[in-house]
């Protein structure tokens, strides 16, 4: 079988694709802002709390990370359908990738503030800084430096993540290739496409991010 | 909420499930046994002297840390399918993991490797140990035990990865549950069953790994 030199991808389908892209990045920053959000008042919630406190956000979290994100996504779109309040696959599929980066996040944001020395705290509180004064000028820059990198890292598997959401029916980036397939038949010029559109997005930003690392480790 | 749940159909195709998560574990070890031994030979590529080796070792990884895993299965599915190649939906879905894990392994072999100092390999081959035998017996171990934490959270992703067979038709755990599903419409229950088993499964998996790291690393 001969693959077609003469593509019947028009092009609007390139418009089509872009589109989808743009959808991609909108589901993937929507969730990566929130869901940091929440992740770094968890992951407070685990270095700042007791051990019964701590132990109890990361039980809860870690089902997030112990369940494939495709099974919750399906669980959430039907479950709210049966509450009788069904919402569109964007709304739904945000609030899942939230939660779901808010339990990676939580990690990395509790090894950040465990990564501040105590030293430097006690040294901080016993200038007179009020413990939020101490959280806001101290630990979050000295802390935002040690697990940078590893944020950076939960944030593009996010955006690749982000992929399983054509499942509830979101048209991102990949389900949008599927159907431009499904009418051309062009499946390998697609897909490298929406391939090439990926790699574009994720290899530059995790190659800035490892020189970054590198600067403030020097 | 006038939705009655309804959990017998679930309950009747328990038996179904629990062998269909068999078949996950199944799917997850084969692909991290391959994805390891790609793992290991994409490390040693990396710093070949041959350019086309450095090259493709290169491009491997990259790509399987740069695109969606979903991606990668897709392509191996109906992007070989294009242009010719059909394969079983079980041997694309594990090709697919093996790939991804290959390129994430590599990675974290390179911290490891860079955790076992020279001299060891130096003293080894000093007593008479070839290279190989040096890399077996003195350096890969201490490698491994460096990158067993890594290793194990590797593995459970790989697990939990298995789930995407379900959109190319391959009947694991999420692939069983959806074709019940179409049969008995009970979508939240069966899910929410399927879920359960995947927590267990990962956890688990988890105390396994954990267990056998310490009988292999013990006094380390």
């Amino acid at each position: 079988m001969a693959i077609d030199v003469f593509s019947a991808l028009k092009p609007q389908d390139i418009l089509f694709l872009g589109e989808a892209a743009l959808r991609t990045l909108e589901i993937s920053v929507t969730a990566i802002a929130i869901g940091s959000f929440f992740g770094v008042i968890f992951g407070w919630g685990m270095a700042a709390g007791n051990r019964l406190i701590t132990f109890i956000i990361n039980a809860i979290l870690d089902i997030f990370r112990s369940v494939p994100l495709i099974i919750q996504l399906i669980l959430f779109d039907s479950f709210i359908s049966i509450l009788g309040y069904p919402a569109p696959a964007f709304v739904s599929g945000t609030i899942v990738l939230s939660i779901y980066t808010a339990a990676l996040v939580a990690n990395v944001a509790r090894g950040g503030i465990e990564a501040v020395p105590i030293g430097l705290r006690k040294a901080s509180r016993s200038l007179g800084l009020t413990y939020w004064q101490d959280m806001f000028y101290v630990v979050w820059p000295v802390g935002l430096r040690a697990v940078f990198p590893s944020w950076v890292g939960v944030a593009l598997s996010v955006v690749k993540d982000s992929a399983l959401v054509s499942v509830i029916g979101y048209v991102e980036l990949l389900k949008a290739s599927q159907i431009l397939i499904t009418r051309t038949q062009d499946t390998f010029l697609i897909l490298t496409i929406a391939g090439l559109f990926y790699f574009a997005l994720s290899y530059p930003i995790s190659k800035i991010s490892e020189k970054i690392e590198k600067r403030w480790h020097e | 909420m006038d939705y009655v749940f309804l959990w017998r159909p679930v309950i009747e195709a328990l038996p179904q499930l629990l062998l269909a998560a068999l078949v996950t574990i199944e799917v997850a070890v084969i692909s991290m046994a391959i994805g390891m031994v790609f793992a290991f030979i994409l490390f040693f590529g990396r710093t070949s002297k041959s350019w086309i080796l450095r090259f493709t070792s290169n491009v491997w990884i990259e790509v399987a840390r740069n695109t969606p895993a979903l991606f990668q299965l897709f392509f191996f599915k109906f992007g070989l399918g294009a242009i010719g190649i059909i394969i079983d939906s079980y041997i694309t879905v594990v090709m697919a993991l093996a790939f991804n894990t290959a390129g994430y392994m590599a990675e974290t072999f390179r911290g490891g490797f860079k955790a076992v100092p020279d001299s060891q390999l130096n003293s080894a081959r000093s007593l008479g140990m070839t290279f190989p035998q040096a890399q077996c017996y003195v350096v890969i171990p201490q490698v491994l035990r460096a990158v067993w934490h890594p290793m194990t959270n590797q593995f459970i992703w790989v697990m939990l990865l298995t789930s995407l067979g379900m959109l190319v038709g391959l009947r694991e755990l999420s692939g069983e549950t959806q074709f019940l599903n179409s049969r008995t419409f009970r979508t939240f229950e069966f899910f929410a069953v399927t879920a359960l088993i995947y927590y267990c499964i990962a956890k688990l998996m988890l105390l396994l790994f954990r267990i056998l790291g310490w009988r292999l690393f013990r006094g380390g």
